[in-house]
């Protein structure tokens, strides 16, 4: 069994306006995984990221960070975690250095001038040390931010839509960076939006949406589930129904007979359409285009709300 | 306890002011100085004394105190309002930080701030006018007391603000114009009924007669009413941030 840094049961948060962005949501985190929270605008990730780092107050459940109550020992939880938000929000006129050390002294840690030189040079910006933040483009001021995020060497990051706004190599950068992290021992926890993004990176992902866990699970398990494609074949002659020799796939046909449809894994050894397409040759069924699509992250979310719905 | 994050704040804030010394410490220091000057040196020669005193010696603890006043207030009040405005509060809220903390952290930095301005001011009187200060540690202890009262004021009204009118809002229109009737230019002894006693109303005259007496051993109401006003300046502002950070939810959702 691995250690539990994070346990999180029943966390409710309604807004003032009333919005519940989470509805009783159970979650752990184990030390020194990379987790991936995944879900569309509004689902609530930056709600229970903002919770269990102390910026927004939640209306029920609890919050453990290594054992030690958000609210009761809220000193010994956020000692231990760094948050890089989702905004980017600076103070202009400080100095890359000083809003660094800044932040290392709000934690509490002692002042340590080469750590901080290995962290800006970890991030390439120790050229920029002097710069002031507004001096700064958009990707190095991220880079700040998660210097700000690291300078009191935390065992907890969380990293909320690290990619937005970033260009391929910094992202490719980022990403390095976050495994070395791992190896570290740093445990973290990063948003997005990307399906591909959760399966590069994490150990585990959670899927979220309209502030509950949908689905949870290893990453591999979970891209089997998610992963799925649709095949379609528009054919020359609608068919009002399926042939008897076609029942090995589960195909369904929409567009009045005219589009034959197969749902499949894109991550199985085996997907079954050479044999299908095989089949229908035998058949006689002749078709004049075809296209795979992959389901967009939205009728994934939708699939799991409803299965939600319905267990 | 985190003082290091305590300490980090406050070097913040301060840094902040060295930054804008003009506009912090130089622009004030030189709207009181054209007061020394006109009420001082030009007007002051044709003026009667005020309670036995030059009446130019008379104004300048009260001319220090109304720069005082206003400057602690706009200071603690954009201190912590403008985190909030540019988001960057986040880092506060999830430091490991107790509300009194952060309270200290940044009400010591506008105290530290209107302490300076205030020694300033004595500093620049001193070229235009007579002055003398009969109890200087005392001077000194109530200059601290009534800073701290006044930037506890000004951190309330920064955590209450939603935008930046509102922050000009109590200042302008409560602060200033009490102050300017709380004494500063006469005796209270001085005015004539009702207004005497409608001018006894007003809480800074008490701060202003204590402050004085500090420099002239004169006062307009007895000293024990100063101290007291003074007590009640921290308290009330003290007790309204505690009633904040206990029920409402001013800086996190
Ligand atoms: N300060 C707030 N006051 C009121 N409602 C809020 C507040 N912050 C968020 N919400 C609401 O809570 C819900 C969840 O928002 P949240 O920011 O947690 O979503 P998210 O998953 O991070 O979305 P995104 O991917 O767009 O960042 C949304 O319906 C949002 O409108
Ligand atoms: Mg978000």
């Amino acid at each position: 069994m691995s250690e539990t840094v994070i346990a999180i049961e029943g966390l409710e948060k309604a807004y003032a306006g009333g919005t519940r962005a989470l509805k009783g949501v159970d979650l752990t985190i184990d030390k020194g995984e990379i987790f991936a929270l995944l879900g569309p605008n509004g689902a609530g990730k930056t709600t229970l990221i903002s919770i269990v780092c102390g910026i927004v107050t939640k209306t029920g459940g609890s919050v453990a960070v290594f054992g030690h109550d958000i609210e009761g020992d809220y000193r010994a939880a956020r000692t231990r975690i760094g948050l890089v938000p989702q905004e980017l929000t600076t103070d202009a006129f400080e100095t890359v250095w000083d809003t660094v050390a800044f932040s290392r002294g709000l934690f509490g840690k002692p002042r340590d001038d080469a750590y901080l030189e290995q962290l800006l040079k970890r991030l390439t910006l120790w050229d920029k040390r002097k710069a002031r933040m507004m001096e700064l483009s958009g990707g190095m001021k991220r880079r700040v931010m998660i210097a700000k995020a690291l300078s009191h060497q935390p065992d907890i990051l969380f990293l909320d839509e690290p990619t937005a706004g970033v260009d391929v190599e910094l992202r490719r950068d980022m990403w390095e960076l976050v495994r070395k992290l791992q190896a570290d021992g740093t445990t973290i926890i990063l948003t997005t939006h990307y399906i591909e993004e959760a399966e590069e990176m994490a150990d585990r992902v959670g899927v979220i949406a309209n502030g509950e866990l949908v689905a949870l699970g290893r990453k591999d398990e979970l891209m089997a589930q998610l992963g799925r494609r649709t095949f379609k074949l528009f054919l020359d002659q609608p068919m009002t129904s399926l042939p008897d020799g076609l029942s090995d796939w589960s195909l369904r046909l929409d567009d009045d007979g005219a589009t034959l449809c197969y749902d499949f894994d894109s991550h199985a050894a085996e997907t079954g359409i050479p044999q299908l397409m095989r089949k229908l040759d035998e058949l006689g069924i002749a078709w004049r285009d075809l296209t795979t699509r992959q389901s967009s992250l939205e009728d994934i979310f939708v699939s799991l709300v409803h299965q939600g719905d319905r267990s | 306890m985190n003082p290091r994050g305590v300490g980090a704040i406050y070097r913040f804030e301060m840094a902040r002011w060295r930054r804008t010394l003009w506009q912090s410490l130089v622009a004030p220091v030189i709207t009181t100085a054209l007061y020394f000057l006109v009420f001082g040196s030009a007007i002051g020669s044709r003026m009667s004394d005020m309670a036995g005193i030059d009446f130019g010696s008379f104004i300048v603890p009260g001319l220090i105190l109304l720069s005082v006043l206003t400057q602690s207030i706009a200071n603690a009040s954009f201190g912590i309002y403008f985190p909030k405005f540019t988001g960057t509060i986040y880092e506060i809220l999830s430091a490991p930080l107790s509300p009194i903390e952060t309270v200290t952290a940044y009400v010591g930095a506008a105290v530290t701030k209107s302490v300076i301005l205030a020694l300033v001011t004595l500093v620049t009187a001193t070229l235009f006018v007579d002055v003398t200060v009969d109890h200087p540690l005392l001077m000194v202890l109530f200059l601290v007391l009534i800073s701290v009262g006044f930037c506890l004021l000004g951190f309330f009204i920064g955590l209450l603000a939603n935008s930046f009118e509102q922050l000009q809002f109590i200042p302008l229109l409560v602060v200033t114009p009490l102050t300017f009737l709380g004494g500063i230019f006469y005796s209270v002894a001085a005015l004539a009924e009702p207004w005497r006693t409608v001018t006894l109303a007003n809480p800074i005259v008490y701060l202003v007669s204590g402050y004085r007496w500090t420099f002239y051993s004169v006062e307009d109401v007895p000293l024990w009413t100063s101290l007291l006003a003074m007590g009640l300046a921290i308290a009330v502002p003290l007790a309204a941030i505690a009633w904040i950070f206990r029920t409402g939810k001013r800086l996190k959702q």
